[in-house]
C-alpha cells in the first residue's frame, strides 16, 4: 500500500484488484450491499409466509376503523367510536403532554439541585448529593411504579385531601378547578399578550437607552408588572370574568373541575426527579468547568456576584451545559414510553392496545417507532444547529 | 530615598502560629460551612428541618416499629415497616424460580466472575497468561453452568428470574456488545460511504428509539421475522435486542475514545507499513478501549438499570418479584414500599459503587494524559 | 476608619495602609504580620520563592482573599464585610493575572467594555470609545473584534492590561504577568507595564523579572513564610541584600 503504482483510468485488472486499495473499498462495499439485501429478503419473506399462515393482512388502511376503546386521558376529543388513527394522535400528544411537563420540572429540578449541591453549604451540598446518587442510580421504572404506588395509597374518594375546597387529592388524582371563561375575559388575556410585547418594547427601550447614557433599568421588575400587574387590574375592572367550575365532592366521586390521573402524576414526577437528578449533574459540571479565574476576573472588575453570574458564568457553562441536556430530554421523552407499565395512555400504550385488538403488529411498532425517530432526528438536528453556532462564536 | 521606613530587613523570622479561633475548629468549621452567610443560615436551618422531618419517621418506619417476622401479611401491624416476607422470599429476590438445589451453580458463576473480570481489566496479575484464557472461556462455563446439559440438570430459561436476571442480561449486553460496538465505531469513520452510512443509520435508529419497543419487537416481530420452523427461547430474543440495544451505545462510546486518539497515532502506524487492521489492532484500538472504560462503565450502569424493562414483556427479574409479591393476596397492600426498597438498594450499591469506579478512572486518565 | 494615618515610616500620602495583617488557609498560616504602607504613584515589585505568600497579599487587597486578622485601607476605604467598600475598592483598584482570565465568550472589545458599561454605567459608544484608547496605548487595536481564543498568550496578555485599565483604576496590581508566557512574548508584555508605571500609576507586581524591577520599581520587597524579609530600593536590593533568605533567592533566579 505504501508504494503503489499510479492506477491509471483504463482497462481493470482482476488480478489487480486485491492489492488496489479502491477496488478493494468497492467490493467490499459491494458485499455489505448484497448481504444486507439478501437478509432484507430473507426477513421479508419470512414476513409474509407468516403473516399468510396467520391470516392477517398488511397496511395501515386499519387506522381508519372504529377502535372501541375508551381513553380517558385525552387532550383531544375522542371517544370510543373514533377511528385508530385518533386514538394514535392522542397518545402521541399525551407521550408530547408528559414529556414537556417532565422536561420543565426536570430541568428546574436540575438547576435548582446543580447550584445546591455547589453551595458551600456543607449540609445543603450533601443532602443534595444523597439525592442525586440516589437518584440516578435506581431504576426509572422502579421510581416510576414507586410513586404510582403511592398515588394510589392516597385516600379514597370520600376521605380526599381537601385544599380550601376548590383542589382535592385522593387516589385518583388531584382535582383542579377547571376555569370558565365568560365574555370580557378575552380582553384580560389580549392584556397579557399586550404586556409580553410592551415588556419586549420596554427591553430593546432599556438597552438603547443603556448604550446612549449608560443608565440602566430594571427591565424585570417592571416586565412583571406589565405581564401580571394590568391584566390583574383588567381583570378586577371588567368584573373579574372568569369564573372556576370547582370540583365537588358527592359520596363515591367528584363531579366537576379538572382531573389529573394519578398515573399521569406519577410519571411525570419520577421522569422529572429521575433526568432531574442527571440534570442536576450537567449543572454541576457545567459551572465547575468555568475557572474560578473567570468569577476572580469578573470580580476584580467590580462586577457584583449576580452580574458576574448572568454575564459571564451562566453563557460560558450553558455552553457546555446545553448539548447533554438536550439528550437528556430526549431520554426523558423515551423513558415516558414505561408508561406502559402503570397504564398511562402514552403513544406506547395505545399502540399496544390497537395491535392486541386489530393484531397489526408489525404496522403498530413501526408507527411509534417513526414517532420516536422523528423526535430524536429532531433533538439532534438542534443540537447540531446548536454547536456549530457555538463554534463559529469560540473561534 | 532614606525617609521611607522601608529599607530593613528582617533578621528574625516569625513563627507560624495557629489560626484565631474564629477560623478554625468546629466553630470555624461550622462558620466557613453552615452560617458564612444569610442565605447559608436559613439553608442550614431549612435542611436541619426536613432531616429532622424525614429521618426519625423512616428509622421509626424501617427499623423500630418494623416487623421482622411472620407468615402472611396479616401479622404485620399497619404502622411500620413489613420485613416478614425477607425470610421466605429473598432467595427468590436474587434467584427467581431458580430450582433451589441447583442454587450452587449460580453462586459459583457469580465467584467466577470475579477474576473472570480482574483478569481482562489488569495486567499484572499471576498467572496472568492462563487468566486471559479462562476470562475468554467465562462465558462458555458459565453458560455451561447455568442452563445445564452434559450431566448437569437442565434448567429452564424461564425459571430464570429476580436479580440474577438482571445481572445475566446486563452482563451478556454488555459483553457481546463490545466487538459489536467496535466493528460499528469503525464503521462509522470508515472511508467507505456505504459502510458508514450502514454504521450510521443502524447506530442512530436504536438509540432514537426506546428501548421498550426494541423488546416488543424481540417479542412479537422476531418471531414473524424467522422462518417458522425456527424457534428461539424468549430469553435469548431478548438477550439479543439488550445486545443489539448496547451495541449501538457502545459505539458512540468507543467512537468518543477513537476520535481522542492524535492523528499521529494513525500516521505512525502507517509509517510502520501496518495495514488498516493490523494497525487497528496493535496501536489505535488499545488505546482508544483504555481511554473509553468510564464510558463503557456508565454505559454497562445504564444498560443495567434497563435490564429491569422486561417486566414489561413478562419477565420476573426482581422488580418482577417484588410486583409478584405486593400483588400476592398474602401480601397485599403490605409490603409495596419494602420490597421496592430491598430492590432500589440492590441496584443502587452495584450502580453506584461502578459509577464511583469510573469516576475515579476519568480522574487517573485525565492526568496521565496531561 | 476612613481617615488615613500617617504610615509610621513617615510617607506622606499613602495610598494602601496595610497593619498587622494576618491570613490563614485552614491551620497554614499564609501571611503573617504584614505591615506595608503603599505611596502614590510607587511602584512595588513583590518576589520570593513560591508559596511565600506574595499573591495572597495582593489579593488581599482587592478581597479576592478574605484576611482574618489587621486592616486593609485603600485610598482611605476600609475592606471589611461591608460589600459597599469591596465595589468601591474594586474600581480603584485594577488586576491583571498570571492565567490572563480573558472571558472567551466575549470579544476582545467586549471584554474590555463589560465593566465600564455594567459597573460605571457608561454609554456603550463612550465605553468603546475608551476601549480602544487603551487597547491602542498596547498596540493591539486591530485585534478588537476577535475572540480571545484567537490572540497568542502576549496579546491576550495585553488585553487583560487594557481591559483593567478600562477602569480607570489609581492602582494596578499585576500577579505574575509573564510567568504562563513565551519568553518572546515576556517582552511586549513589560513594555507595556513599562509604559504604564512612567505614566505615574500605582502599580504592585509580583514577578520574578528582575531586570523590570531593576528599571521601574521604586521598591523592591522579599517575602518568605508569609512575611516581608527584606525590602530596599532596587540598587540597594540587588548589590547588598541583608539576610541570608535574600541572599540565597537572588542567587537562585539571577
Amino acid at each position: 500500500m505504501t508504494d503503489k503504482a499510479p492506477s491509471g483510468g483504463g482497462g481493470f485488472d482482476i488480478s489487480r484488484a486485491w492489492t488496489d486499495e479502491r477496488a478493494r473499498g468497492v467490493i467490499f462495499q459491494i458485499i455489505i450491499v448484497l448481504g444486507l439485501a439478501g437478509l432484507a429478503a430473507f426477513i421479508v419473506s419470512n414476513t409474509i409466509t407468516n403473516l399468510r399462515e396467520a391470516g392477517l393482512s398488511s397496511g395501515y388502511g386499519f387506522l381508519f376503523d372504529t377502535a372501541n376503546f375508551d381513553i380517558n386521558q385525552r387532550l383531544l376529543d375522542y371517544a370510543s367510536t373514533s377511528t385508530y388513527g385518533q386514538a394514535f394522535v392522542v397518545g402521541a400528544l399525551n407521550t408530547i403532554l408528559v414529556a414537556v411537563m417532565g422536561i420543565a420540572m426536570a430541568t428546574v429540578i436540575g438547576f435548582v439541585t446543580g447550584v445546591l449541591r455547589l453551595s458551600n453549604n456543607f449540609l445543603i451540598s450533601r443532602i443534595v448529593g444523597v439525592w442525586v446518587e440516589f437518584t440516578r442510580n435506581v431504576p426509572v421504572l422502579l421510581q416510576i411504579i414507586f410513586w404510582w404506588l403511592i398515588m394510589l395509597a392516597l385516600p379514597r374518594v370520600r376521605d380526599s385531601i381537601s385544599i380550601g375546597d376548590a383542589a382535592f387529592l385522593n387516589n385518583r388524582g388531584i382535582f383542579l378547578p377547571s376555569p370558565i371563561f365568560e365574555d370580557g375575559s378575552a380582553i384580560v388575556l389580549a392584556m397579557i399578550a399586550v404586556g409580553i410585547a410592551a415588556t419586549v418594547l420596554v427591553r430593546r427601550w432599556a438597552r438603547k437607552r443603556q448604550d446612549a447614557t449608560g443608565r440602566t433599568f430594571p427591565v424585570g421588575w417592571i416586565g412583571l408588572g406589565l405581564i401580571v400587574g394590568i391584566p390583574v387590574i383588567v381583570y378586577f375592572a371588567v368584573g373579574q370574568p372568569l369564573d372556576f367550575d370547582l370540583p365537588e365532592k358527592k359520596k363515591f366521586n367528584l363531579k366537576g373541575g379538572f382531573n389529573i390521573t394519578p398515573e399521569l402524576i406519577a410519571l411525570w414526577l419520577a421522569l422529572s426527579t429521575y433526568t432531574g437528578a442527571f440534570i442536576s449533574e450537567i449543572v454541576r459540571g457545567g459551572i465547575l468547568s468555568v475557572s474560578k479565574g473567570q468569577t476572580e476576573a469578573s470580580g476584580a472588575l467590580g462586577l457584583r456576584r449576580g452580574l458576574t453570574m448572568r454575564k459571564i458564568i451562566l453563557p460560558q457553562a450553558l455552553r457546555v451545559i446545553i448539548p447533554p441536556m438536550t439528550s437528556q430530554y430526549l431520554n426523558l421523552t423515551k423513558n415516558s414510553s414505561l408508561a406502559v407499565a402503570i397504564g398511562y395512555q402514552d403513544i406506547v400504550s395505545i399502540g399496544d392496545t390497537i395491535l392486541n385488538q386489530s393484531g397489526q403488529a408489525l404496522e403498530v411498532i413501526s408507527l411509534y417507532m417513526a414517532f420516536y425517530l422523528v423526535l430524536s432526528l429532531l433533538t439532534s438536528a438542534f443540537m447540531n444547529w446548536y454547536n456549530k453556532r457555538i463554534a463559529l462564536v469560540e473561534r | 530615598m532614606s525617609k521611607h521606613a522601608f529599607h530593613r530587613s528582617r533578621a528574625e523570622m516569625l513563627p507560624e502560629r495557629p489560626a484565631p479561633l474564629t477560623s478554625r475548629g468546629i466553630i470555624g468549621w461550622m462558620r466557613a460551612n453552615l452560617f458564612s452567610s444569610w442565605l447559608s443560615t436559613s439553608l442550614t436551618l431549612a435542611s436541619i428541618a426536613v432531616l429532622a422531618l424525614i429521618v426519625p419517621g423512616l428509622i421509626e418506619w424501617a427499623f423500630i416499629d418494623a416487623t421482622l417476622t411472620g407468615e402472611i401479611g396479616k401479622d404485620c401491624p399497619s404502622e411500620g415497616a413489613c420485613w416478614a416476607w425477607l425470610d421466605q422470599r429473598i432467595t427468590q429476590f436474587f434467584y427467581g424460580f431458580y430450582p433451589v438445589e441447583a442454587y450452587w451453580r449460580v453462586n459459583v458463576c457469580i465467584a467466577l466472575l470475579v477474576p473472570a473480570i480482574a483478569y481482562m481489566l489488569f495486567d499484572r496479575l499471576p498467572y496472568s497468561r492462563y487468566g486471559r484464557w479462562f476470562s475468554l472461556a467465562y462465558p462458555v462455563i458459565a453458560a455451561f453452568l447455568l442452563v445445564g446439559g452434559l450431566g448437569l440438570d437442565v434448567v429452564r430459561t424461564d425459571q430464570f428470574g429476580g436479580f440474577m436476571l438482571n445481572l445475566i442480561a446486563g452482563l451478556v449486553g454488555i459483553v457481546l456488545s463490545l466487538p459489536i460496538g467496535i466493528v460499528l465505531a469503525l464503521g462509522r469513520r470508515s472511508r467507505m460511504p456505504m459502510v458508514r452510512l450502514v454504521s450510521v443509520a443502524f447506530i442512530e435508529f436504536i438509540r432514537g428509539v426506546p428501548l421498550i419497543t426494541l423488546l416488543f419487537v424481540a417479542i412479537i416481530l422476531l418471531p414473524l421475522f424467522l422462518p417458522p420452523e425456527v424457534t428461539l427461547d424468549q430469553l435469548i430474543r431478548v438477550m439479543i435486542i439488550i445486545t443489539v440495544f448496547a451495541s449501538a451505545y457502545m459505539a458512540e462510546v468507543i467512537r468518543g475514545g477513537l476520535q481522542a486518539i492524535p492523528q499521529g497515532q494513525y500516521e505512525a502506524g502507517q509509517a510502520m507499513g501496518l495495514g488498516y487492521w493490523q494497525s487497528m489492532r496493535l496501536i489505535i484500538l488499545p488505546q482508544a478501549l483504555k481511554i473509553s472504560i468510564p464510558g463503557i462503565v456508565n454505559t454497562f450502569i445504564g444498560l443495567f438499570k434497563d435490564t429491569t424493562l422486561v417486566i414489561i414483556i413478562g419477565l420476573f427479574d426482581i422488580l418482577g418479584q417484588a410486583r409478584l409479591l405486593q400483588t400476592n393476596p398474602d401480601w397485599l397492600g403490605k409490603v409495596d414500599y419494602e420490597t421496592f426498597l430491598l430492590a432500589a438498594l440492590f441496584f443502587f450499591v452495584i450502580c453506584f459503587s461502578m459509577s464511583r469506579y469510573s469516576l475515579n478512572l476519568e480522574k487517573r486518565l485525565d492526568t496521565t494524559r496531561r | 476608619m476612613a481617615e488615613p494615618e500617617t504610615a509610621p515610616g513617615g510617607a506622606e500620602d499613602p495610598i494602601i495602609e496595610i497593619t498587622g495583617l494576618n491570613k490563614w488557609f485552614g491551620q497554614f498560616h499564609v501571611l503573617r504580620d504584614i505591615d506595608l504602607m503603599v505611596e502614590r504613584r510607587e511602584r512595588i515589585v513583590i518576589c520570593g520563592p513560591s508559596g511565600s505568600g506574595k499573591s495572597t497579599l495582593i489579593r488581599c487587597i482587592n478581597r479576592l482573599e478574605e484576611h482574618q486578622q489587621g486592616t486593609v485601607v485603600v485610598d482611605g476605604v476600609e475592606l471589611t464585610h461591608n460589600l459597599k467598600n469591596i465595589d468601591t475598592i474594586r474600581r480603584e483598584v485594577g488586576m491583571v493575572f498570571q492565567q490572563f482570565n480573558l472571558f472567551p465568550h466575549l470579544t476582545v472589545l467586549e471584554n474590555c467594555t463589560l465593566a465600564p458599561i455594567w459597573v460605571r454605567k457608561m454609554p456603550k459608544a463612550e465605553a468603546q470609545e475608551l476601549a480602544m484608547q487603551y487597547l491602542e496605548r498596547v498596540k493591539i487595536p486591530e485585534q478588537a473584534l476577535k475572540y480571545p481564543g484567537q490572540l497568542s498568550g502576549g496579546q491576550q496578555q495585553r488585553v487583560a492590561i487594557a481591559r483593567s485599565l478600562c477602569m480607570q483604576p489609581t492602582i494596578m496590581l499585576f500577579d505574575e504577568p509573564t510567568s504562563a508566557l513565551d519568553p518572546e512574548m515576556i517582552k511586549e508584555v513589560l513594555e507595556v507595564m513599562v509604559d504604564l508605571a512612567e505614566s505615574g500609576m500605582t502599580m504592585l507586581v509580583v514577578t520574578h523579572e528582575m531586570g523590570f524591577a531593576a528599571q521601574v520599581a521604586n521598591r523592591v520587597i522579599f517575602m518568605d513564610e508569609g512575611q516581608i524579609v527584606e525590602q530596599n530600593t532596587p540598587q540597594e536590593f540587588f548589590n547588598n541584600p541583608q539576610s541570608d533568605r535574600t541572599k540565597l533567592f537572588l542567587s537562585q533566579i539571577l
